[in-house]
């Protein structure tokens, strides 16, 4: 894969490249938009006959057990869960493309003992280590919920720069630029770093999809973005009561879901074919 | 041979070993004190929160602490579950069958069908080849819990076909024939192995799909078909064949993938196996469970890593016999 | 002598840019003889392989073969045939061996599986009886300790008994032709020659016909019986293999022989033919060579066909009617 950014008009190239950004872009419009046109999520207008009712005209996504608007709690939803995964998302790739540079780059013992550190980090689900950390804390912070996140996703993407640096580590503008004095400090971050720039791009967009999943596991499980926040994987949980009377609760922040992340895949299978171009 | 393999369980077990050192710290570092909640919820006296502390060890300074935590994994003892105030170790020992018959079938289903069909794409092309894919692309966006939820509902409920939870009717006649249990046991079965293996059989789908359409694009493909071996052979026995290692390396994204869904789907189908046992752990804050499970989850996985890298070696000549 | 295997106008087309199509093989005509070595010689691009992939339809997708192509083996018309008849014809009646013997044998399987897997698929033989010709095979081609060489994965082969098993393999269906698409090209210039002579005494010991693909004009001298020296798909000249070598008369054909360096004879400069091979969608009009050949000749815009300027001997060029 070449290692410079893609130029804008080639991600679109694939139609379905083309379709998971338009898609991201309705999303992430849906949700800023939303509260202007849709009653607040936090509304619960008449709870004793406006509870639990099917999509209609006046809510097309339906009314939970507190009356509250589906889709005006998806739309919430998505914001909550978009916010999350890119601060959290843009914080590993920072950790992973700091720590993949500097072990690729300096190599020996250095290189060693952080990769085997990451072997064994990898090893962890993320999943129990999450647990872990976030079954102790009682009434965890949003900021840190998003730290911890962040925090754990890292190890993956450090392999993969170090990956990238270790090729371009024999380069010509390598080279050049240490024989012109620079020191290893300036080598890594202004002459390999802005290389590695478009795999990770393609990982952070994959990223994004993997963190809106977990984050939504969390919340399900209780320990991820808590109540009165909407999120998206606690509407579901939420729902699980209602299931046989009123499966719309539940379902329509799953396809939610399903249909954020496929958008993100999509694009991201869009920059990866951007940047590996294909020869006439 | 002999060498490469005893490097490799080298390796894994120094991964093991990192990755439970890891965890200690990890420990260690979480904010908060397992032992608040549960005196908030059981109205503990300040006596009886002095005798917990010290039988799990929470006053201790970090390296009598993790000296305790080493000796104790390798006597067997990851000490004592806070909510069943049972030892950690039984408890896991009770409930690992459970998940490796789940876990067990998945990993057939994901195997079979997802190579299957991935290999299928990369033969046919065309329609077959875009609707597979985009089954598979929105699959693997499908949240597992989710997915549970609505399969539970729909099959369990209202179609009422299989049975929603737990892993056998309790219902069945003690002197059931072993047939009936055996049955009884794979109803039980579908909804959670199904599920599970939803996400994991797209993500094989798309990675043979893609080792696939390479291995058939090797001249030795064309070779064959021009000394006149059938197309069907061509297909699976010099194409698939070749692109199966690929494949087996996926366990190593895999395994994860299965261990963290389980948490989920064991807990909505009840199946009683380590991953609804590590969510009931979560829900009590019973943090020495939490940890046991961890670690012998950690454990398996890199085992499986192991066994994928075994069999890996096992299906290509060149790394077996150089 | 007996012909085996006629090529009479093959032409095959790929799609090109905006719904036209291109013809990388354009007319290709030529007969294979029992016992008789044709080496279709030209650089990459000139379509020779292609037309080789063509006479057994295995021309990779999106190409395909026009139609007025024929191919035909005996009485059997190879373009006609469609699904179990074709493939008892490839590797039975006519076989390939193609250039790069390591990626051209599946690695996962033994040598003895690969042979034997063609000799189950066209004769209805116990295992043993397949394990046995396949030893015999690996003997033949002159393979030492062909009893343990079975068993071996090609990994573990020299380049040189990698190739002597694909033309093993080639042989096991006992075929009447034998297509070597580039046999030497991936291989040491010492192990080169012992391979052309494995397939010299094969043709000889078998009767086979051989069709010899290659862009060296080195190989082809004491080796071929006939030439036929192919140009942006089309065969440009076509003699005897002495004729040839004589007495060069297209163009194209002197380049070729002007640009090898020669071991003896007087030393002077190499004379390349100037620019590169055009590709398929540029191809000049008329006379596809005159925009590389030093002869600018006056009826250059008209496609020549081929014309005799010897016993035997065509180019494909107006200069046979004599120079202008």
């Amino acid at each position: 894969m070449n290692g410079a950014l893609p130029r804008a008009g080639s991600i679109l190239g694939t139609p379905s490249a083309r379709a998971g950004l338009l898609a991201i872009t309705a999303i992430l419009l849906f949700g800023a938009l939303a509260p202007l046109a849709l009653p607040d999520p936090a509304a619960q207008p008449d709870i004793v006959s406006g509870a639990l009712q099917p999509p209609s005209a006046a809510a097309p996504f339906g009314t939970d057990e507190l009356s509250r608007d589906v889709l005006a709690r998806v739309a919430a939803g998505a914001r909550v869960s978009l916010t999350v995964a890119a601060i959290a998302v843009a914080l590993a790739m920072t950790l992973g493309a700091l720590i993949g540079i500097v072990a690729g780059y300096a190599g020996g013992a250095v290189d060693a003992v952080l990769m085997r550190i990451v072997d064994g980090a990898l090893a962890v689900p993320r999943l129990f280590v999450l647990l872990l950390l976030l079954a102790a804390w009682e009434r965890m912070p949003l900021v840190a919920l998003i730290g911890l996140i962040g925090v754990t996703g890292w190890f993956g993407t450090s392999r993969l720069v170090r990956a990238e640096v270790l090729r371009l580590r024999e380069e010509g503008f390598v080279h050049a630029a240490r024989a012109l004095g620079a020191g290893p400090g300036r080598v890594m971050f202004r002459h390999l770093l802005p290389n590695t720039l478009g795999p990770l791009l393609v990982a952070a967009t994959l990223a994004v999809g993997d963190v809106i999943l977990l984050e939504a596991g969390l919340s399900f499980l209780g320990l991820g973005v808590r109540p009165p926040t909407p999120s998206w994987g606690g509407m579901i949980y939420d729902g699980r009561a209602v299931l046989t009377v009123a499966p719309w609760v539940s379902i329509f922040p799953g396809l939610a879901i399903i249909a954020t992340v496929l958008s993100v895949n999509l694009l991201a299978g869009g920059l990866k074919a951007a940047l590996s171009p294909r020869d006439a | 041979m002999a060498r490469w393999l005893a490097g490799r369980i080298a390796q894994a077990l120094l991964t093991a070993v990192i990755a439970v050192v890891l965890m200690f710290f990890l420990m260690r570092a979480a904010p908060g004190d397992p032992l608040a909640r549960l005196s908030e919820d059981r109205q503990l006296s300040p006596e009886a929160v002095a005798v917990l502390r010290a039988r799990y060890d929470l006053d201790v300074p970090a390296g009598r602490q993790f000296a305790s935590f080493v000796g104790g994994l390798v006597r067997g003892d990851l000490g004592t579950s806070i909510s069943h105030d049972r030892p950690v170790t039984s408890l896991l020992r009770e409930r690992l069958p459970a998940s490796l018959y789940l876990g067990g079938t998945v990993l057939i289903l994901t195997f079979g069908l997802g190579s299957w069909l991935g290999a299928l794409q990369a033969i046919r092309r065309g329609a077959l080849d875009r609707i597979l894919g985009a089954a598979s692309l929105t699959l693997y966006a499908v949240p597992s819990f989710w997915l549970a939820l609505l399969l539970a509902w729909l099959v369990g409920v209202e179609w009422r076909l299989l049975p929603v939870g737990g892993m056998y009717d309790p219902f069945l006649p003690d002197d059931a024939g072993a047939a009936a249990r055996l049955a009884d046991l794979a109803r039980h079965l579908v909804l959670p192995a199904v599920t599970l293996a939803a996400v994991n059989i797209a993500a094989t789908m798309r990675y043979q799909r893609t080792a696939m359409a390479e291995a058939l694009a090797q001249p030795f493909v064309g070779a064959a078909r021009a000394r006149g071996v059938g197309e069907r052979r061509v297909n699976w026995r010099h194409g698939w064949r070749n692109a199966l290692f690929p494949v087996v390396t996926l366990f190593g994204l895999w395994l994860p993938l299965l261990v963290t869904g389980s948490v989920f789907v064991e807990k909505i189908f009840a199946w009683p196996g380590l991953g609804a046992l590590a969510a009931d752990a979560v829900a009590t804050r019973d943090y020495p469970l939490l940890m046991g499970a961890s670690l012998l989850v950690t454990l398996l996985v890199v085992a499986g890593t192991l066994l994928a890298d075994i069999a890996y070696a096992a299906l290509d000549p060149r790394v077996r016999r150089p | 002598m007996t012909t085996l295997l006629e090529v009479k106008n093959l032409r095959i087309s790929f799609p090109g840019d905006a719904g036209t199509r291109v013809y990388p093989v354009d007319g290709v005509s030529f007969v294979l003889e029992r016992g008789r070595t044709l080496a279709l010689v030209g650089e990459s691009g000139s379509g020779k392989s292609l037309t080789a992939l063509g006479m057994l339809q295995l021309v990779p997708a999106p190409g395909r073969i026009e139609p007025g192509s024929v191919v035909r083996l005996g009485e059997t018309d190879i373009l006609a045939l469609k699904g179990e008849s074709l493939r008892r014809i490839r590797g039975r009646r006519i076989a390939m061996i193609f250039q790069d013997p390591m990626t051209s044998l599946n690695p996962v399987f033994t040598v003895e599986s690969q042979i034997t897997e063609v000799v189950h698929a066209h004769f209805d033989v116990s295992r043993g009886e397949a394990r046995d010709r396949a030893a015999a095979l690996l003997e033949e081609v002159g393979i030492p300790d062909p009893l343990a060489r079975l068993k071996a994965y090609p990994h573990q082969l020299s380049g040189g008994m990698r190739q002597r098993v694909m033309i093993a393999i080639a042989l096991a269906g006992q075929p009447e032709v034998l297509i070597a698409d580039e046999p030497t090209t991936a291989l040491d210039v010492t192990v080169q020659a012992q391979i052309l002579e494995v397939l010299d005494g094969l043709r000889e010991s078998h009767g086979m016909a051989v069709l010899l693909i290659t862009h060296d004009l080195g190989i082809v001298a004491g080796r071929a019986d006939r030439v036929a020296v192919m140009y942006a798909g089309q065969i440009v000249e076509s003699a005897p293999t002495a004729s040839l070598f004589a007495r060069p008369s297209h163009p194209y054909t002197q380049g070729l022989f002007g640009s090898v360096p020669r071991l003896t004879g007087a030393l002077g400069r190499l004379s390349p033919i100037p620019g590169n091979v055009p590709p398929p969608d540029a191809w000049p009009s008329g006379c596809r060579f005159r925009t590389r050949c030093p002869i600018v000749h006056p009826r250059s815009e008209q496609a020549p066909p081929l014309l005799p300027v010897g016993p035997d001997h065509l180019i494909r060029c107006w200069l046979a009617e004599g120079p202008e």
